[in-house]
């Protein structure tokens, strides 16, 4: 097992690799850094010196690949594409289009968006999860049909609906909690939870639909007839038996998704005002300050391949047939 | 405890799925304690629902619909569902078809073992874990403290079966439910496991109640028997008359279409016809379309099961009448000498090996010898048997003669060309000269194309027939050959019964003018009269077209119905072969006497005590040292651990490779 961990993580080197090129053709070879200039020096009659001084302030001013004119390794190193795009791999960002630390600035905001995500994900699993057991117990009854049809409608509907609507009445008339905004400490708790609330529910439909399935799936099984033929009770066999086995499928879903957490929502944030990666993201995209979005764009991918990598590895602990052969 | 108690007593039982398909209909029976009482019929005919019924186990859209089952003093359908909870693994065990599936992957055996000794056996803490052992000593698992925090993954199928059984025991039932028990399992192991059935019976003095569709396995283990037609029983009675004269025309049929040797030369009886759909009233004998004693009363009066003597009972107007006598149509020239005819094809030192590879690089670390080093022989005309159990490689056998899988090593000679020297065009055009028919009918076919393309594919890529009504005319022409209508050439695989869709198989592999055909277990999925209807076919087949078939199967009785010379595999090599009136009458290598004695014959006559071969199919990645079967080999002696014997040739003219075989 040890050895196909190993080869996991020797699989992922490439794809980094990969990303990596990616993202620096995205960012400086489609758009490049006198596109870039001369977006954020606006419509104002921009000069050639104007565009040369910002790119020399941000870096932009060395060649892509290869520097003709630098002596020895600097030939490599005294580029763009080393500068800007392979630092990345050691989670140096950088300094945004603005002038701003971007490493700095994702360690202090990467934890509002994990006060939101991290609940989120928890309860709506425990959420989910309860619902799906139910219906499960309750499986070609009226019960079941109707929470499917609820189900559907829950997914239908957008989740901006769901932020708003819950804006409306929680804070707006019932003036429970603040409609948005963000502190420190203890005292954050009153403007997460509504956010976290609105995760929960806007997650029910689909969750519970794919957990639903995944049960079904493991009690119509020889297995769970065998369960049953001992004499054990519905309750025993839906949760030892079946629980067990749906989990497999459950559990890796869910740790794929794990590292991303860190990113946030992009939605969510912006709605309720979280100084989170989320917001971070949509304000970069709106400033136009591509360091800091490429930065993110990069982050995003390398945390996505870290779950793949953990869920391989995860399936091996979870699934005895992965793990003893 | 008194032989003749009454331990379960079933009434009038009537169980319907989906609200209108009758599985079970008036369903009476009863069992005695102590005794096994066995259910037969085909499939679909209501045996297992039977048992569903009883346990209250019936699938979603399932309900039990009339009748009384009592156990003992118990009312069964009258209980609580928490009542039956005790009933069921308690006073009542029961086991599957598939060990494979039905054990739980992600729990170890011993836990789901311990759950049923706590539901059904409370005991305090360590009193289980010594309770689940000593379950797994009585069916005989070998080192069961190591084997009981494994998880079935890492068990064998039969050792999968023995811990059913296991779990089935730990409430010390009254009666043991075993729905197919064996059917999945090969037959050194059914062997095995009907031979732990019937020890554990006389040890415990439980019932069993044998659901089957083997004649011979019931022969084998049976007191009395059922048979069921339609969500009826239409015959019950003690064994040994049953076998001896049985008496609904159902029964007698089934008997007439189980291949053996004594019809070779012969057309098997089959049974006309289909089941009647059980989602519409019977007005009349459900039997009676498809019976040869048919007359008009069986068309106005539904037969009652009524008692002909006094232990058996039958549901027919008249049983005694005899059936009529079928033709012996007797078939080419089977004499002729083998070895005088030039072979159409022949295999030279033919291996496939597989390799095993480990580690981060992936590295091959040794080989599966899947087949290592087999010469077969099959002269125009005439047919090989390839018997084996299941991993013993004789699928892969045929893979690597059709090039399927490209042999390691070796020669196939195909009308004196080596196939395994072609590639690219020349193999593809040599590609219809032999064909392959598959054990699944219904998932070697694309449930996507209509049977006229699927048959019309093969003559397509060949470039036989550009034209495309003549392409549609050729198929229909084989179509009827098969015995399927023509016009039927626009429906789709799933509108068609196992058997059609088998023929429909053969029809897709003809339709290239082969000259052999693989047959790989072509009549393992299908039932018994079906079955019959294949072998005829393929029989007929052969002599009128001068077809030469490789006929892969573990089916004993078809081989020695079907085929001319057979040969016994054992892990990736022959291990003897001949003509098969000789190999099947006087069985040399102790493999294949161990393997011919473990078939249950339908004879209750005939009832021995199992042989069980010990042990199982070791894994083809690390084959014993020397001879192979040592292991398991009641004769083994030093030699045969030190190397594999060589190939000699007998005085009758068989091959055999064994130190012990005496010429």
């Amino acid at each position: 097992m040890t050895a196909y961990i190993i080869r996991r993580i020797l699989y992922a080197i490439p794809i980094l690799i990969g990303v990596n090129i990616l993202t620096f053709l995205l960012f400086f070879v489609l758009n490049s850094p006198e596109d870039m200039a001369r977006m954020h020096l606006g419509e104002k009659r921009v000069t050639e010196g104007a565009i040369a001084s910002w790119k020399a302030e941000r870096g932009y001013d060395m060649p892509l690949l290869y520097n003709a004119g630098a002596e020895g390794l600097g030939k490599i190193s005294e580029t763009i594409f080393f500068e800007k795009s392979l630092k990345l791999f050691r989670f140096e960002f950088g300094s945004s289009d603005s002038g701003r630390d971007i490493g700095h600035d994702i360690s202090q905001r990467m934890w509002p968006s994990l006060a939101i995500a991290v609940p989120v994900l928890i309860i709506g699993l425990a959420v989910n999860i309860t619902f799906a057991l139910l219906i499960a117990f309750f499986r070609a009854t009226y019960i079941d049909l109707w929470s499917v049809v609820l189900c559907v409608v829950l997914m239908s509907i957008s989740s901006l609906f769901y932020i708003i609507g819950g804006q409306y009445l929680v804070s707006k008339l019932l003036h429970l909690v603040p409609i948005s905004g963000y502190d420190t400490g203890i005292s954050a708790i009153k403007f997460l939870v509504l956010p976290v609330i609105i995760g929960v529910i806007g997650g029910i439909g689909a969750g519970t639909r794919w957990y639903r399935t995944l049960f079904l799936e493991e009690i119509n099984k020889d297995y769970v007839r065998t369960a049953r033929a001992k004499g054990l009770s519905e309750r025993v066999v839906l949760f030892r038996h079946v629980l067990k086995n749906a989990m497999i499928p459950i559990l890796t879903g869910v740790v794929v998704v794990l590292p991303l957490l860190f990113t946030g929502s992009l939605i969510t944030e912006s709605f309720f005002g979280i100084p989170g990666l989320g917001s971070y993201t949509i304000d970069a995209i709106n400033n136009q300050d591509f360091a800091i979005v490429r930065a993110m764009v990069f982050l995003g991918s390398v945390l996505y391949i870290l779950g793949l990598l953990l869920t391989d590895i995860s399936y091996t602990l979870v699934d005895p047939r992965v793990r003893l052969s | 405890m008194a032989d003749d108690e009454i331990l379960l007593e079933v009434e009038g039982l009537s169980t319907r799925l989906g609200g209108t398909v009758k599985a079970v209909d008036g369903v009476d029976l009863t069992i005695r304690r102590g005794e096994t009482f066995a259910l037969l019929g085909e499939s679909g005919c209501g045996k297992s629902m039977t048992a569903l019924s009883l346990m209250r186990l019936l699938p979603s859209g399932g309900r039990i619909i009339a009748g009384a089952a009592r156990l003992g003093e118990t009312p069964l359908l009258k209980l609580s569902e928490q009542q039956m909870r005790e009933v069921r693994g308690g006073r009542i065990g029961m086991i599957f078809q598939e060990p494979m599936t039905s054990l739980n992957p992600v729990l170890t055996i011993g836990d789901q073992i311990a759950e049923a000794v706590r539901r059904h056996d409370p005991r305090p803490g360590k009193g289980v874990r010594e309770r689940v052992l000593e379950l797994l000593k009585l069916v005989h698992i070998p080192a069961p403290e190591q084997r009981i925090d494994e998880y079935p993954h890492q068990l064998s199928g039969g050792m999968k079966q023995r811990v059913m059984i296991a779990g089935a025991l730990a409430g010390r039932p009254d009666l043991l439910i075993a729905d197919e028990p064996t059917t999945a399992l090969d037959v050194t192991i059914q062997a095995q496991v009907l031979r732990l059935l019937k020890e554990l019976q006389h040890e415990t003095g439980m019932a069993i109640l044998l659901i089957t569709h083997d004649l011979g396995v019931v022969a084998e283990t049976a007191d009395r028997v059922a048979v069921m037609y339609a969500g009826e029983i239409v015959e019950t009675g003690p064994v040994a008359p049953f076998f001896g004269q049985p008496l609904h025309p159902y029964s007698r049929k089934l008997f007439q279409s189980l291949p053996n040797k004594e019809k070779r030369g012969n057309r098997l009886d089959v049974i006309e016809g289909m089941v009647p759909p059980l989602d519409q009233p019977h007005p009349r004998c459900r039997f009676s379309p498809r019976c040869p004693l048919a007359e008009g009363r069986c068309d106005r009066e539904t037969p009652q099961l009524a008692a002909h003597d006094e232990q058996r009972a039958v549901r027919c107007h008249f049983p005694d009448k005899p059936l009529p006598h079928i033709d012996a149509v007797p078939k080419g020239a089977s004499g002729a000498t083998a070895s005088a005819i030039q072979p159409l094809l022949a295999t030279h030192d033919l291996q496939v090996h597989f390799p095993i590879r480990k580690g981060i690089l992936k590295r091959t670390v040794g080989h599966v010898r899947a087949v290592d080093g087999i010469d077969l022989r099959i002269p125009t005309g005439r047919t090989l048997g390839l018997v084996g159990e299941s991993g013993c490689g004789k699928t892969t056998v045929g893979k690597g003669i059709l090039q399927l899988i490209r042999p390691t090593g070796g020669r196939v000679m195909f009308d004196d060309t080596d196939l395994t020297a072609l590639t690219g065009n020349d193999l593809r055009r040599r590609r219809g000269e032999i064909q392959i028919i598959f054990q699944d009918p219904f998932s070697s076919m694309n449930p996507r194309m209509t049977i006229g393309d699927i048959v019309a594919e093969g003559m397509v890529a060949q470039g036989m027939e550009k034209n495309r009504l003549a392409c549609e005319q050729r198929v229909k022409v084989l179509l009827e050959k098969v015995g399927i209508r023509g016009d039927t050439i626009h429906r789709y695989p799933h509108e068609f019964s196992g058997g059609q869709r088998q023929r429909i198989c053969i029809a897709r592999a003809l339709a290239v003018e082969p000259k052999l055909i693989i047959c790989d277990e072509p009549t393992s999925a299908l039932d018994v009269s079906v079955q019959a209807q294949i072998l005829n076919l393929l029989a007929d087949l052969q002599q009128e077209m001068g077809l030469s078939y490789l006929f892969i199967t573990h089916n004993i009785s078809a081989v020695s119905y079907i085929a001319h010379e057979v040969a016994v595999m054992y892990l990736g090599r022959i291990v003897e072969s001949g003509a098969t009136d000789r190999i099947l009458e006087n069985p040399r290598h102790p493999y294949t006497r161990a393997l011919l004695a473990s078939v249950p014959q339908a004879d209750p006559a005939a009832r021995h005590t199992i042989p069980a071969l010990p042990g199982d199919l070791p894994s083809p990645a690390s084959p014993p040292d020397g001879c192979h079967f040592h292991p398991r080999c009641p004769d083994a002696g030093d030699d045969c651990r030190r190397r594999y014997p060589d190939s000699r040739e007998l005085a009758d003219g068989r091959m055999v490779k064994c130190y012990r075989v005496e010429d």
